[in-house]
C-alpha cells in the first residue's frame, strides 16, 4: 500500500510528460510558418497590428499562414539575448547600435543598413516629455529638467534604447545652444542627478511614472507618450513637445544566420518589406510613431507637430562613436551618474 | 499539544500587544496584497476575468508552467532521495563538502543562477555552439526554463529530508542488513516508507517554487509570447502591456495554484504528525 500512492505518483507524471512530448510533435507537424520578431520596449502595441496586417497580406500574396511570435524588453538586453542565442529571424530595435553589436558578433553583415530604404529604418520618433496634468512643476524646455526640485524618470541607457535617445536628445540641445562638450556634460550631471530610479526598458519607466507616481517629468518616446494619454487617461497627463529634440531611427534587420537555419529567409524579407507598404505605414502613423511615407505624414499630420528635429549623425558622428564616448563601460554616462 | 504548553505568565497587556501585532502584520503583509489580487483581478466583472484566463497566451504560460513543474519535481525527488540518503547513512569524505553545496542554490541569487546558464550554454560559448550544431536549443528554450528551475528548486526535498533521516538513525537499516537484506531491498523495504512523508512535503515546497520561479527562468527566457512564457513572466508581461485586470486575473491562477500547494501541505502534514506519532 506504501508504494501505490508513490507509484501512483511516477505513473501520472510519466503520462503528463509523454502527452507534453505528444503535444508537442502534433503541434511541430500542422504548425504553420513561424518568425520570431524581436523587439524593444514600446513597440508591443504596434506589432500587434502591423503583425495581424502582416499574416492577412501573407496569406493573401501566398496562401501560407504565418505566425509572428513576439518578444520585448530594453532594446540593449534584447540585443544581448539575440547575441547569446535568441533566435530571433528579425531584430526591431531601438537604435542602429544595438543591431551593429548583433552584426559583431556575426549574426548578420555589417553593411545591414544600407539594406533596406531610409537606412533601414522604416519610421522614426522623437523624445517628448509626459508631464502631470496642469504642468505643476512648468516644464517647458530642456534646461527645466536640470532645474532643482524636479524630479525626472527616464530609463537606464546601459539597457534601454530609448533611454540612450533621452540623453543624447539632452547633451545635443545644449552641445547645440552653447557649441560646448564640457557644458553639455555639465548640464547631463544635473540632469541625471534629478533622477531617482533607472529602469531597464521604457515601459518600466512609463510605469514607474504613472502606476507607482514617481517624478514631475518622464522623457519618453512620442509614441510612448501618446499611449500613456490613451491609456491612462488625457484628464492625467500632458504631453509638453520640447523646441529641439532628436529624430529617433529605430532600425530593423533580418538575421542572416538564424533565417538560414530556419529557411524563413523570403518571409523575413517580406515582413521587414511589408513596413514600408502604404497599409503599414498607416498602421505606423496610428499608433503615433512617424511614418517614412509622405502620404500617411500628411494624413496624420495632427498627431506630429513640428519640432526642430536634430540627427545623431550631426551631433554625435555615428552611434558607434556616441555608444563608445558615452554608455560604454567607463564612458561619460559612467563618471557623470552618482546613484 | 495544548497540554504541555508552559503556562502563560506574561502581563495580560503584553499578551493582547503581541495578538495585536501579529494580526496586524498577518493582515497588511498577507491578507491585503492577496485581497488586492482578487480584487483587481475581477475588478472588471467575472466575463472580462475569464476572458484573460482563457487567453491563448496565458494557456500557454500554464502549460509550460506546469509541464516544468512535472519535470522538475520527480528529478529533484530522486536527486533529493540520493542526496539524503547518501549523507545521513553512509560516511564518506567530503560530506561536509557536499552538504554545503546542497545549500548553494539557496544562497545564489536566482538571476545569477539563470546567468550561469546562459554564460554556460549560450550560442557564444563552446557547448553552446556545439548544441547548437547538433540542433539542440537550451537556452531561451524549454529545457533552459527546466534547468534554470531544477537548479533553483534543487535543495528542497533534500534539505527535508536530511534532518528527518539524521533523528531517525540507521538502527532499522542495520537491522534489516544483519537479517540479510541487501541495498535496494533496504531501502524500498525500509528507508523509503520512513521518509515518504517528509519526501512528500519536499516534493509540494519544490512545486510552489518552481511554478512561482522569476528571476531565472526570466534570464533564459528569452520573453517569447506563447513559447517561453511561464505564469510569472506571462504576469509581467501583462502588466507592461497595460493589461492591469488580466495581469492580476493571471496572478489569481497563481494564488490559486499556491493555496491549493498550501492546503495539500497542511493535510500532509497531519498525516505525517500522526504517522510520527504512531512510530513513537
Amino acid at each position: 500500500m506504501k508504494f501505490h500512492t508513490i507509484k501512483k505518483i511516477t505513473f501520472i507524471t510519466s503520462l503528463l510528460i509523454s502527452t507534453g512530448l505528444q503535444s508537442a510533435d502534433a503541434l511541430a507537424a500542422t504548425a504553420p510558418a513561424t518568425l520570431l520578431n524581436v523587439s524593444y520596449d514600446p513597440t508591443r502595441e504596434l506589432y500587434q497590428s502591423e503583425n495581424a496586417a502582416f499574416t492577412q497580406y501573407w496569406h493573401k500574396q501566398t496562401g501560407q499562414s504565418v505566425v509572428i511570435n513576439q518578444s520585448h524588453g530594453g532594446s540593449g538586453k534584447q540585443a544581448r539575448a539575440v547575441i547569446d542565442g535568441l533566435e530571433a529571424d528579425v531584430v526591431t530595435l531601438a537604435l542602429a547600435y544595438d543591431i551593429d553589436a548583433i552584426a559583431d558578433s556575426g549574426l548578420l553583415s555589417q553593411d545591414w543598413q544600407k539594406k533596406l530604404a531610409f537606412n533601414s529604418t522604416p519610421y522614426t520618433s522623437t523624445i517628448v516629455f509626459v508631464v502631470r496634468k496642469g504642468n505643476p512643476k512648468q516644464i517647458r524646455n530642456w534646461d527645466d529638467l536640470a532645474k532643482q526640485g524636479v524630479s525626472v524618470i527616464t530609463p537606464n541607457p546601459k539597457t534601454s534604447g530609448g533611454a540612450r535617445w533621452n540623453y543624447l536628445a539632452a547633451w545635443g540641445y545644449k552641445q547645440k545652444q552653447t557649441g560646448s562638450t564640457e557644458q553639455a556634460k555639465n548640464f547631463i550631471k544635473s540632469l541625471y542627478r534629478n533622477v531617482p530610479v533607472l529602469d531597464t526598458g521604457a515601459r518600466g519607466s512609463t510605469l514607474t511614472f504613472t502606476q507607482r507616481g514617481l517624478g514631475d517629468v518622464l522623457i519618453a518616446w512620442e509614441n510612448e507618450a501618446h499611449l500613456i494619454l490613451k491609456e491612462f487617461g488625457a484628464d492625467k497627463y500632458e504631453i509638453v513637445l520640447p523646441p529641439v529634440s532628436i529624430l529617433a531611427e529605430p532600425p530593423v534587420a533580418v538575421v542572416d544566420k538564424n533565417v538560414a537555419k530556419h529557411g524563413t529567409r523570403k518571409l523575413a524579407d517580406a515582413y521587414l518589406n511589408f513596413l514600408y507598404t502604404p497599409e503599414a505605414q498607416e498602421i505606423i502613423a496610428k499608433n503615433y510613431y512617424r511614418p517614412r511615407s509622405a502620404a500617411a505624414l500628411k494624413k496624420y499630420a495632427a498627431n506630429f507637430p513640428n519640432i526642430k528635429l536634430f540627427t545623431i549623425n550631426e551631433v554625435f558622428g555615428n552611434w558607434r562613436s556616441a555608444q563608445k564616448t558615452h554608455f560604454n563601460d567607463g564612458g561619460v554616462f559612467d563618471q557623470i551618474y552618482v546613484p | 499539544m495544548i497540554d504541555n504548553r508552559r503556562k502563560n505568565s506574561d502581563p495580560a497587556a503584553v499578551q493582547v500587544l503581541l495578538t495585536i501585532l501579529v494580526l496586524l502584520f498577518y493582515f497588511s503583509f498577507i491578507f491585503l496584497p492577496l485581497a488586492l489580487v482578487f480584487s483587481q483581478a475581477f475588478q472588471k466583472g467575472w466575463e472580462i476575468y475569464l476572458e484573460a484566463v482563457r487567453d491563448p497566451f496565458t494557456i500557454e504560460a500554464v502549460k509550460l508552467t506546469l509541464l516544468t513543474a512535472a519535470i522538475v519535481v520527480p528529478l529533484n525527488a530522486v536527486f533529493g532521495v540520493t542526496a539524503a540518503w547518501a549523507i545521513t547513512k553512509f560516511n564518506f569524505r567530503g560530506k561536509s563538502t557536499l552538504k554545503t553545496l546542497l545549500d548553494l542554490p539557496f544562497a545564489v541569487s536566482p538571476v545569477i543562477a539563470g546567468l550561469i546558464f546562459v554564460l554556460l550554454a549560450g550560442s557564444r560559448t563552446p557547448l553552446g555552439s556545439w548544441l547548437g550544431e547538433q540542433g539542440i536549443k537550451i537556452i531561451f528554450s524549454t529545457p533552459g526554463i527546466v534547468i534554470a528551475t531544477l537548479f533553483v528548486t534543487f535543495p528542497f526535498v533534500a534539505r527535508e529530508l536530511i534532518p528527518l533521516m539524521e533523528s531517525q538513525g540507521c538502527e532499522e537499516e542495520e537491522a534489516a542488513i544483519t537479517l540479510g537484506a541487501r541495498g535496494w531491498h533496504v531501502f524500498w523495504k525500509i528507508t523509503l516508507p520512513n521518509i515518504r512523508w517528509g519526501l512528500l512535503y519536499g516534493m509540494i515546497l519544490c512545486t510552489a517554487r518552481s511554478i512561482g520561479e522569476f528571476g531565472a527562468v526570466s534570464v533564459v527566457s528569452g520573453h517569447i509570447r506563447g513559447q517561453t512564457n511561464t505564469i510569472p513572466l506571462q504576469v509581467e508581461i501583462l502588466y507592461s502591456e497595460y493589461n492591469f485586470t488580466a495581469s492580476f486575473a493571471v496572478a489569481s491562477l497563481l494564488v490559486f495554484l499556491s493555496l491549493i500547494i498550501v492546503l495539500i501541505k497542511g493535510l500532509i502534514e497531519k498525516k505525517f504528525r500522526k504517522n510520527s506519532i504512531q512510530l513513537q
